[in-house]
């Protein structure tokens, strides 16, 4: 049976941590492939390396970051932050990287998404959404979810200035050929209050590709309910994991106590 | 002993080199080359074909390099030297592959490559992410390998065998997806095995070992 996918994320910086990596058996803790190896000892499903810089400067930074992860963690590694075009999709694959997340390029222009996925396979081309709650029925109930950029400060418009409906950008890009959706909830990143539950399911329930809930994390019932009650086939989380609140072995055995399959060997 | 891991410019070979090659290292098994040349491959003592992204794809650039194809088959077929392939690479050793048109493999093992189709609707295709392999027929190549096991997969297609006996390992993924096939000299793993930790680096290092 297929498990799910817990993913601990780094944001990277000049090739630094951002956020702490809280193990006692660190040398290193801002070295991101120090944190790697130890999320990879500690039974993480995949990472993923967001970096929140993403200068045109530092690029080389990620390229080595990269190349030095792989030779240390045979694991799936995903790499985020800006990225644009289809060479640099190669370029990050052949520096190490399995998987490359699109984030505001997508946005963009959806075709960055097609035109990678037809170079090097949907099963590495990752559409990263960053979206919150704009529309509300009268009970109270979510029902619209919206793009938003710029660490959720600024909604993204289409080409006639209107704004972009995630559930319907989420179907677009799947049909450009996106393996895979990084949904981030911008009203709940960093809140601890736990994923956007009706965002994450409307949009997994509204594609056939793999959505990753992200973005609220603060205790191992969030995580149960992204996948119980957002449906998502992973999830991602940041300080939980970070600051040494759990363990990744901690969160599986949690889930799987619930009822989720996860990969506890 | 030299190991050839061919390079036809289909995907991600820098973890599959590093994986082959700590493996390589830790059993004393000679060196590991990633190469485009024939004359490389034919003097290889062991072949692996690794593949990302769409079979006819694939196919064709492995067809840009001339000679290429030949030589690999050469070693596999002719001289029987151990032969890996790894994702689209084991999906290749197919009759034929339905992925967008209908595209001729090496016919090494009988069968297609077809869409997955969960019997369940609500499974999400590409089938991504760990799964636990049910051995099918042991086999040297998995030795210390057991059902229950968990490989990384990332496919949205799959090796219908025409016989059985060249399944070696499948998943359950609201029935049943192939996992390992192979027969005489010749291994594929439909898995990324230098992505799935412990499992998967025991199949390398097997595979560097193994004297069919």
């Amino acid at each position: 049976m297929l498990k799910t996918r817990i993913i601990p994320c780094l944001d990277v910086a000049d090739g630094r941590v951002v956020k702490g990596v809280n193990f006692v058996d660190l040398i290193d803790a801002g070295d991101p492939v120090e944190s790697a190896r130890a999320y990879d000892l500690a039974g993480a499903d995949e990472l993923c390396f967001l970096d929140i810089h993403a200068t045109h400067e530092n690029r080389g930074t990620m390229y080595d970051l990269a190349t030095r992860t792989a030779e240390q963690c045979f694991m799936p590694l995903t790499i985020g932050g800006g990225v644009r075009t289809p060479d640099d999709v190669r370029d990050l694959l052949l520096a190490g990287a399995d998987k490359v997340s699109f984030n505001s390029a997508a946005v963009a222009d959806p075709d960055v998404i097609a035109r990678s996925a037809d170079r090097f396979g949907s099963q590495c081309i990752v559409c990263a959404i960053d979206a919150k709650t704009t529309e509300w029925d009268e009970d109270g109930t979510p029902v619209k979810w919206t793009i938003f950029t710029h660490g959720g400060r600024k909604a993204a418009l289409d080409a006639e200035g209107n704004p972009i409906d995630a559930v319907e950008f989420a179907k677009l890009i799947e049909r450009k050929g996106a393996g895979e959706i990084l949904l981030t909830s911008m009203d709940r990143d960093g809140t601890r209050a736990g994923f956007n539950l009706a965002m994450t399911r409307t949009i997994a329930d509204a594609v056939n590709i793999p959505v990753i809930a992200s973005g609220g994390v603060g205790t191992l019932d969030h995580l149960v309910e992204g996948v119980t009650e957002g449906h998502a086939s992973a999830v991602l989380a940041a300080s939980i994991f970070h600051f040494g609140d759990y363990t990744i072995q901690e969160a599986k055995e949690y889930m799987a106590a619930k009822g989720i399959p996860m990969r506890l060997n | 002993m030299l190991t050839a891991l061919v390079d036809y410019n289909s995907g991600n070979l820098h973890s599959a080199h590093k994986a082959f090659e700590r493996m390589a290292r830790e059993r004393g098994a000679g060196t590991i080359v990633v190469t485009s040349e024939p004359d490389v491959v034919a003097k290889a003592d062991r072949i692996v074909l690794p593949g990302d992204g769409a079979f006819p794809a694939c196919k064709n650039h492995l067809f840009t390099y001339s000679g290429l194809f030949e030589a690999i088959e050469e070693a596999v077929v002719q001289k029987g030297r151990p032969f890996m392939g790894i994702c689209i690479g084991m999906q290749m050793m197919a009759s034929w592959g339905r992925e967008y048109e209908d595209t001729t493999g090496f016919d090494w093992i009988p069968g297609e490559v077809v869409k997955i189709t969960p019997s369940d609707p609500a499974l999400k295709v590409p089938h991504m992410g760990w799964n636990d392999l049910v051995v099918d027929h042991p086999h040297p190549v998995l030795d210390g390998v057991d059902s229950g096991d968990h490989a990384y997969f990332v496919h949205s297609y799959h090796f219908k065998v025409t016989n059985p006996v060249h399944r070696l390992a499948h998943v359950d993924y609201a029935g049943d997806i192939t996992a390992i096939v192979g027969r005489d000299n010749m291994i594929g793993c439909q898995f990324h095995p230098e992505k799935s930790q412990r499992a998967g680096l025991r199949i390398v290092s097997n595979f560097l070992g193994w004297v069919p």
